[in-house]
């Protein structure tokens, strides 16, 4: 069990550090991408160029160059952008995060609740009418681009409906502090957490019925059956707790996805700023060390929740757990 | 105590309707062990279920009537079935790697079935659950108790299974071929073990099996399945020395005598059984019965004595 | 059944983009701030000038419901949003079906090779597929994106200008490699492990002969599920891409470049935005119930899970 563990951390070490290596590759070694004129502007002289190299220590070798960026990410935290010199980047990314995690957990929590009564429900009463009818609308609710859904979230709640009862209680689009008000904190977040839930409810209300379905043939059941159970016991305590092992696996994916920048496309529409918004913004203007920086935090975030996954799976599956 | 009559029980499928039990007797006495053999498909476990009200397929139609201890199972409505269910009638099944849910420890899984249906503390079921793993020979019961399904192995897992089956000391347990799927070695203990129980607990018995050897070790009363029929049924000891109908012949000619001169070659029935699609008219075991003669195109019913088999050359040998 | 009709006459109808355009005489790739349309007898500014505030600017005309006429009216610059919904969608199918079989084409190369040789490749494979998988797909493909928007890409022979259609095709292809070729590896692994494999082996039948003969056949069907649900897939992460400016780079239209247009017309203007997206909607929906039937008909086990995105 412990070698496991340290097993798993060594992996996650090594698939983190080649995620660095990759974006580092992509930003400073992509064949005709030269950072040092993205820095200049177009049509800048080859003396400036050249300048810039030297400024920005892009005349030394790729692995010099690397070393250097991860030092000033990991350890030094002093790296500093390249369009707004001297602004520290690190900060400015741990600043974002408490917005990501308020977006996407009040999301988590929206998406878990529903996907579970939806999926339960439609295996419940599988093949009827109420069955086919949650399917669709979570078949609808995957189809839909979330920034799009936002937009139209925006016009009925900002616009078109907004002087009416039902939604006049909708503060405007931005983010406000929980230390500043957690009534504001949360009316602010309403919206955008349905908007991103939508997608999840649909997917996993689809997931869960399936397994569901699955684990309801097994033989566990009829045995459960023969104990004289009722039906609501032996699919809430035998077939939903033994589908909630691949449940709780996609759950952590997502979850880590979600904070590290997929939940980018919500972000921008309802100008939350948190790590997405600010990757974006620095999409804008090209600042490379901000984007360095937000994506490789992002993925770590993503491998640690992949970890954490496993060793959930161990507490919740008890033929992983080692006598 | 439990007695069917003329059990039918039919599936719509889409190539036509599947019967899978056509027209089944019997009745099983207080604290007796009735062995039902027969191949796959030939209906032994489909009537048991159907016993158990355990058939939930929306395309099957059950006909006839069960009545135990007097009362009617058949439509009886699922709220009340579910009362016997575990507690009246229990239930072991072939597959004891499946038939427990993977997440649960095993006393866990006991104590749920006490608690569903007896109103005692959850320690008090817990200490039953103990006695249970006891009784049916688990070591170390109290240490067992937190053990996961997949930590025991097979032989293990049926003896707790066996133990949860008797945790609400029913009067009628069924047993779906419990030895199939273990070891030869296993499979006897699994057998001492339940002919033991059976006499502590005063429990009666039907042991479903394909097994004639199983049979001989464990049944008072044989009851032999074919093609969704009974085709002979009587004490073990006259079935085994005296087969009237020629399928219960032939059956126990596949297996090598413990005496005497050993034959060259065991005898296998040749054919197969057959489709419950489109059964044959007459006697089902026509087309594969040597003995076969005119009658035969006719159904042949089974007799009023205790020993009988369904075939019109029964009182002839 | 139905999914499929739905989506041959999204098809149709993007491909008569130009038939629309040429009827209807629009540009939908100029702006034309000054053109003028008949509306109910009268002729009218495609772009008005704005009555709010001090009067600067224009707004554009708004839909007329009037096939051929500004039917879902015009965007900021006076082009026909209908013309350019139907441009759009043959550009956002071409680039999803593009991806779709680039992505396909190299899960099923590399999944095959890590799953059938195994040991060191399979492991240097596999670990480089987990690194791809344990990126983020949207920052992986902004990552690619910003760098290659800008100058395109040029490795050896393979050269992509910048502005290219086929930049985003290229880069949604690449990132999605994972999601098929981890479930192509282990279909293979297992194959290479069943009985009728084992036999060939030890037959010595040539290990070319095996990969190509009876394991290829029965990843065929894995990949046939994939395509629909790869689509649409790769039609959501297009238009998120085109949303964010570093997808589709105009004059080109695409459904996501519409729609970003559309955000700042929202409140005056909606069907800018909204009808792209419904057609959005509409398409990608159509693909996954293909994909779900094409799953229950060739797939019942179901292996092929694909649902994060």
């Amino acid at each position: 069990m412990f070698l496991a563990i340290i097993q798993r951390l060594w992996q996650m070490l090594f698939v983190m550090f080649g995620i660095s290596v990759l974006v580092f590759l992509i930003f400073f070694a992509t064949p005709g991408a030269d950072p040092a004129s993205r820095i200049a502007g177009r049509g800048a002289s080859a003396e400036i160029l050249e300048a810039v190299r030297k400024s920005f220590g892009l005349d030394q070798p790729i692995y010099v160059q690397y070393f250097t960026m991860m030092k000033k990410i990991f350890i030094t935290g002093d790296l500093t952008s390249f369009v707004n010199r001297g602004w520290k980047v690190v900060p400015a990314v741990l600043d974002t995060i408490p917005v990501t995690i308020s977006l996407v957990m009040g999301a988590a929590i929206l998406w878990v609740v529903f996907s579970m009564i939806i999926g339960t429900v439609a295996a419940a009463t599988k093949d009827s009418w109420l069955d086919r009818s949650l399917m669709i609308l979570g078949l609808i609710g995957i189809s839909m681009p979330v920034f799009w859904l936002g937009e139209v979230m925006n016009l009925v709640t900002q616009s078109r409906f907004h002087d009416t009862w039902m939604f006049s209680w909708v503060p405007p689009l931005g983010y406000k502090n929980f230390t500043d008000g957690p009534k504001a904190w949360f009316l602010t977040l309403v919206i955008p957490w349905f908007t991103l839930a939508i997608l999840y409810i649909g997917l996993y209300g689809r997931v869960l019925r399936a397994n569901l379905i699955e684990a309801m043939q097994e033989d566990f059941v009829r045995t459960a059956r023969a104990k004289g159970l009722s039906e609501t016991r032996i699919l809430l305590r035998h077939a939903l707790r033994t589908s909630l092992i691949s449940f709780v696996t996609l759950f952590g994916l997502d979850f880590g996805a979600l904070v590290g920048g997929s939940a980018l496309l919500t972000e921008v529409v309802f100008n939350l700023h948190g790590i997405g918004k600010l990757t974006y913004d620095a999409l804008l203007n090209l600042d490379l060390p901000i984007i360095m920086t937000t994506v490789i935090f992002a993925s770590f975030f993503v491998v640690m929740a992949n970890a954490l996954v496993d060793v959930l799976y161990i507490v919740l599956d008890p033929r992983v757990r080692k006598a | 105590m439990l007695e069917v009559r003329d059990l039918r029980v039919s599936f719509s499928s889409e190539q036509g309707l599947m019967r899978a039990i056509d027209g089944v007797s019997f009745t099983v006495g207080e604290g007796e062990i009735l062995g039902l053999v027969g191949e796959s498909g030939s209906g032994k476990t489909v009537s048991l279920l159907a016993v158990m009200g355990l058939i939930n397929d929306p395309n099957a139609v059950i006909e006839g009537s069960i009545k135990f201890k007097g009362r009617e199972l058949v439509g009886m409505p699922n709220a009340e079935m579910r009362k016997l269910r575990g507690r009246e009638i229990a239930m072991i099944f072939q597959d004891p790697m499946t038939a427990l849910t993977p997440v649960y420890t095993i006393g866990w899984q006991i104590a749920e079935q006490i608690l569903q249906h007896q109103n005692i503390s959850k320690s008090a079921a817990r200490q039953k659950a103990i006695d249970l793993l006891a009784e049916v020979n688990i070591p170390n019961p109290a240490d067992a108790i937190d053990r996961y399904p997949h930590q025991l192995s097979g032989g293990m897992r049926q003896r707790a299974v066996i133990a949860m089956a008797l945790s609400c000391n029913p009067s009628l347990l069924v047993a779906d071929e419990p030895t199939t799927a273990l070891d030869v070695t296993v499979q006897a203990q699994i057998l001492d073990l339940v002919r033991k129980l059976q006499r502590n607990h005063k429990s009666a018995v039907v042991f479903i099996t394909h097994d004639m050897g199983v049979i001989a070790e464990i049944a008072d009363r044989v009851m032999v399945m074919y093609g969704g029929r009974i085709v002979e049924r009587g004490l073990r000891n006259e079935l085994f020395l005296n087969p009237k109908h020629p399928y219960t012949k032939a059956l126990l000619d596949s297996i090598p005598p413990l005496e005497g001169e050993k034959p060259k070659r065991l005898r296998a029935i040749s054919g197969s059984p057959p489709s419950l699609l489109n059964r044959p008219t007459g006697c089902c075991f026509g087309p594969r019965c040597v003995f076969r003669f005119d009658a035969c195109s006719a159904q042949p019913e089974l007799g009023k004595l205790e020993h009988s088999a369904a075939c019109f050359l029964e009182g002839a040998r | 059944m139905t999914a499929l009709i739905f989506f041959i006459l999204i098809l149709a109808s993007c491909l008569s983009a130009p038939l629309y355009a040429n009827w209807a005489g629009v540009n939908p790739f100029t702006s034309t701030l000054d053109a003028t349309i008949m509306l109910d007898g009268k002729q009218t500014a495609v772009m008005e000038q704005s009555t709010e505030g001090l009067g600067l600017g224009y707004n554009p005309i708004g839909p007329t419901w009037q096939l051929g006429n500004y039917f879902l009216g015009a965007d900021n610059q006076g082009r026909d949003v209908m013309a350019r919904l139907l441009y759009g969608g043959w550009t956002s199918i071409i680039i999803a079906s593009g991806a779709t079989i680039l992505t396909l084409l190299f899960a099923t190369v590399l999944g095959l090779t890590a799953g059938f040789f195994g040991g060191v490749t399979d492991m240097i494979l596999s670990r480089i597929l987990d690194i791809l998988w344990a990126f983020p797909v949207y920052l992986l493909a902004i990552s690619l994106s910003i760098v290659m928007i800008a100058h395109g890409i040029d490795i050896g022979p393979f050269t992509i200008e910048s502005g290219s259609l086929w930049l985003p095709v290229f880069i949604i292809g690449v990132i999605y490699i994972p999601y098929v070729a981890r479930p192509i590896r282990g279909q293979v692994l297992s194959l290479r492990e069943s009985e009728f494999v084992l036999a060939a082996i030890s037959l010595g039948v040539p290990s070319h002969r095996i990969l190509f003969r009876d394991i290829l056949p029965n990843v065929t069907t894995t990949l046939i599920v994939f395509v629909p649900l790869m689509m649409a897939l790769n039609m959501l992460t297009e238009s998120a891409l085109s949303f964010l400016s570093i997808g589709v780079q105009p004059p080109d239209a695409s459904w996501g470049t519409i729609i970003q247009d559309g955000q700042g017309l929202l409140y005056s203007r909606p069907w800018v935005a909204l009808a792209p997206g419904i057609a959005i909607v509409i398409t990608v929906l159509a693909l996954n119930v293909l994909g779900d039937g094409l799953r229950d008909a060739l797939d019942p086990r179901s292996k092929v899970k694909l649902g994060r995105g």
